[in-house]
């Protein structure tokens, strides 16, 4: 890790992305995460990598299309409205099995919405916003550094896995300055080595091997499905044993649980420990991945545990993930801000109050 | 004994899936024959539309990607930046490139992006069975217009290479025909002076084929190539727009 | 300590954001728990600027929140707009070169600052007006150890900048209760 510094959000994931020998970015400006691309356009050309500011993000995505099938290490970002322009490049990446990484700074939705925090992005993010059977892995950090050490990954995730992978903030990560480590640079790989580490790339086949041709068109309705059940399908599984994540706090024995992601579950971990000063016990689960859903640490939710509480900036979408790992063993009750409005802990500890005396 | 014809060497052995007639197979070999002449075969990479060239990548023997729909300059400028000295090319329909994906064309010229891009404007959406395209003649009949194309219900077709003549990073652009052998002939050297412009790191390189759909059109093969010469060429006048110096 | 939120607002141009950075960067040097916030988007454009700076020993959840500890006013419609947030026995520093009008709360701890005053006059040099500000409420509040203040200084202005460090010190250290 290099030394402890005051850094915004948005900077630092650019750090840790180049950190991570990330050489391409392609992006196109929206609030709250213009200090990306622009962090980029200086940087990026410093260590001999390239950026564009491309005139969509439908552009942006399909350059990154672009770059990661010709072997390079991509980064695009965006906020949840360019996000959504950009869901026919997520199920075209997927299908391509391109590894491309993706920061979200989500803000408030529908429409073009607001531009202040929020989680609405859920469904669109775990769901496939595109077309088709295909997942995207999503990353949710709770905090700056937390960001940077998932970026840093998430691009060894894209290539283990060929698939995009989302790290999804949102504007107050996005935005906010915190002291950060951000972990050390690693070495970029050179174009001349691409061949070797990315056999599939787009290289030009120097008269030396087949031609590489990569396509997400299948005509043929039997090519597809075998594709779709025996190429996609068992990545998807793999990728669900491997890596769903989640920090677990003090959920043995707990009278409530609290279920959080993102910046919202700092506010939920400070509501635990106002109504543990009431003699409450409460318990967290906080989804460190969205997809896969770390269905494993619902588990360990026993019977002592009466209310089961998603915490989140939306309508209840990841509460539908916490309903299904629970599989219908205990109500699920939410608490939730929305259109950019935010949480606090005071408000978390009350509203949970009343859920435990209407039940 | 010397062969008098060959299969060309930068086509996979493949039956293709065209229509008998369609020109699509003599601009494939033009810009195989154009990379093999140059030595670049090995390194090209292609990248394919969305339309009837959407399968492209099965018979061009080189490394090729499909885009989306009308995504394709986008796409080759990512690639380009990864691999800088490789000859990048996207092959695009009139669908593609001048309705769907003008944004992003005109963005990479004005960029100046050093791929090329050849434009197979046949005046109909050919793959999804013969509907309007942007470069549909006024009067032309198609499954969205059967009774030809009206100025006041559709405006008038668009001329893409007088477009890009005024953006200045596209600097080479040319419109060439697929409708005649001697047309053919210039056809390739137009497509060799794009290659060229491209490897000599000059900018934006834009070759426009005007070509014949004999199925969507509902003539044979032999009046199609009438019909553009009568009806498309002048409106489309074959022209080489700009050129740079370097390569002329 | 328990958490500090600090909220530092202005007119564009003050420097109301780089002090609460320097807040912020202080809180760091001196290992403490440190967020710094500013409002984003349309807002900034209006030429207001403010930001909000949590300090503290313990992890912070919320960037931002509905009150306040302490609010610096560097001008009058801050004042106006951030001083319901602040807590009953918060303090108030109020920009008394800018400001004209009276703060409504009696029952918090005003401070009056004469930032343009005391940066023309004693420091002679205009610009430090942030300075005077960010010493008056560090020198008053126990947010850091205020030794660290030179630490941040040279973190922040280095190279060309360095040669403002005096000037920036004498002005932090200037402001005295009347």
């Amino acid at each position: 890790m290099q030394e402890k510094r005051l850094l915004k959000g948005n900077e630092a994931f650019a750090i840790a992305a180049i950190n991570a020998g990330c050489r391409f970015y392609f992006g196109y400006p929206i609030t709250p995460q213009n200090e990306v691309p622009e962090y980029m356009s200086r940087e990026l050309k410093k260590v001999g990598g390239s950026f564009i500011q491309a005139e969509s993000e439908l552009a942006s995505v399909n350059m990154a299309y672009g770059a990661a099938s010709a072997g390079g290490r991509v980064l695009i970002s965006s906020s949840s409205p360019g996000i959504a322009l950009m869901q026919e490049g997520f199920s075209d990446l997927a299908v391509i099995q391109a590894p491309v990484v993706a920061i979200n700074v989500m803000r408030s939705g529908p429409g073009i919405g607001g531009i202040q925090p929020g989680q609405a992005d859920y469904f669109q993010v775990t769901r496939g916003g595109g077309n088709g059977d295909y997942h995207i892995i999503v990353y949710a950090p709770k905090s700056i550094q937390e960001a940077c050490e998932m970026i840093y990954n998430a691009f060894d995730v894209a290539d283990e896995y060929r698939n995009p992978v989302m790290i999804c903030a949102d504007g107050m990560l996005g935005q906010m300055m915190e002291p950060v480590c951000v972990p050390e640079p690693r070495e970029a790989m050179k174009e001349e080595d691409i061949p070797a580490a990315k056999p599939w790339a787009l290289t030009g086949h120097k008269n030396q091997r087949e031609r590489n041709a990569i396509n997400s068109v299948f005509l043929q309705q039997e090519v597809l499905e075998d594709f779709n059940m025996n190429v996609l399908a068992p990545k998807y599984e793999k990728a669900k044993k491997e890596l769903p994540e989640a920090e677990i706090i003090d959920v043995e024995g707990a009278e409530v649980v609290f279920v959080s992601y993102g910046s919202t579950s700092r506010m939920a971990r400070e509501a635990m420990e106002i109504l543990k000063e009431e003699g409450i016990k409460v318990g967290l689960i906080r989804p460190k991945t969205l997809w896969p859903f770390p269905d494993f640490a619902f588990e360990q939710i026993g019977e002592s545990t009466k209310h089961v509480i998603a915490v989140e900036l939306s309508m209840g979408q990841m509460m539908q993930d916490v309903k299904l790992a629970l599989n219908g063993r205990i109500p699920v009750s939410l608490i939730n801000k929305v259109g950019g409005v935010l949480l606090d802990p005071e408000e978390i500890a009350e509203r949970t109050k009343k859920i435990m005396e209407v039940r | 004994m010397k062969p008098v014809f060959e299969v060309t060497k930068g086509m996979r052995e493949k039956v293709s899936h065209y229509c008998p007639g369609c020109t699509h197979g003599i601009a494939h070999r033009l810009i195989m024959e154009v990379l093999d002449e140059r030595g670049q075969l090995g390194d090209a990479i292609g990248v394919s539309p969305v339309g009837c060239s959407i399968v492209a990548h099965q018979y061009l023997n080189v490394d090729m990607i499909e885009a989306s729909h009308g995504r394709a300059p986008a796409v080759a400028s990512g690639i380009k930046r990864v691999h800088p000295n490789s000859p990048v090319f996207t092959y695009q329909g009139d669908g593609d490139l001048a309705s769907i994906g003008i944004g992003e064309l005109i963005h990479a010229a004005g960029r100046g992006e050093k791929f090329c891009t050849f434009f197979i404007n046949n005046a109909i959406y050919g793959m999804t069975g013969g509907q309007m395209a942007p470069t549909t003649l006024v009067g032309q009949k198609a499954t969205t217009c059967v009774e030809g194309r009206t100025v006041e219900q559709a405006g008038n077709p668009l001329r893409i290479c007088e477009l890009l003549n005024t953006i200045d990073g596209a600097v080479y652009v040319e419109r060439v025909s697929l409708h005649s052998p001697s047309a053919v002939r210039a056809a390739k050297k137009a497509i060799h002076r794009a290659f060229e412009v491209q490897e000599k790191g000059l900018g934006y390189a834009f070759v426009e084929l005007l070509s014949t759909c004999p199925t969507n059109w509902g003539m044979t093969p032999v009046k199609a190539t009438e019909w553009l010469k009568e009806n498309m060429i002048p409106y489309y006048p074959v022209k080489q727009f700009k050129c740079p110096e370097e390569v002329k | 300590m328990a958490m500090q939120r600090i909220i530092v607002a202005g007119f564009g141009g003050q420097g109301v954001l780089l002090i609460g950075q320097l807040i912020a960067y202080s809180a760091m040097f001196d290992n403490k728990e440190v967020t710094w916030m500013p409002t984003y988007g349309p807002e900034m454009r209006g030429g207001t600027a403010n930001c909000t700076v949590c300090v503290s020993d313990k992890p912070i959840s919320s960037p931002v929140g509905a009150t306040c500890d302490i609010l610096v006013a560097m001008n009058g419609p801050s004042l106006e707009k951030f001083e319901p947030m602040l807590k009953p026995g918060g303090h108030l520093f109020i920009n008394s070169s800018s400001v004209t009008i009276a703060p409504k709360r009696d029952d918090v701890q005003v401070h009056y600052v004469d930032t343009l005053g005391i940066a023309a006059g004693e420091i002679g040099n205009e610009k430090t007006t942030n300075m005077v500000m960010l010493g008056a409420m560090l020198r008053t509040c126990d947010i850091v150890n205020i030794d660290i203040i030179d630490k941040t200084l040279a973190y922040v202005m280095k190279g060309e900048k360095a040669k403002f460090i005096p000037d920036n010190k004498r002005a932090i250290m200037a402001w005295k209760e009347e």
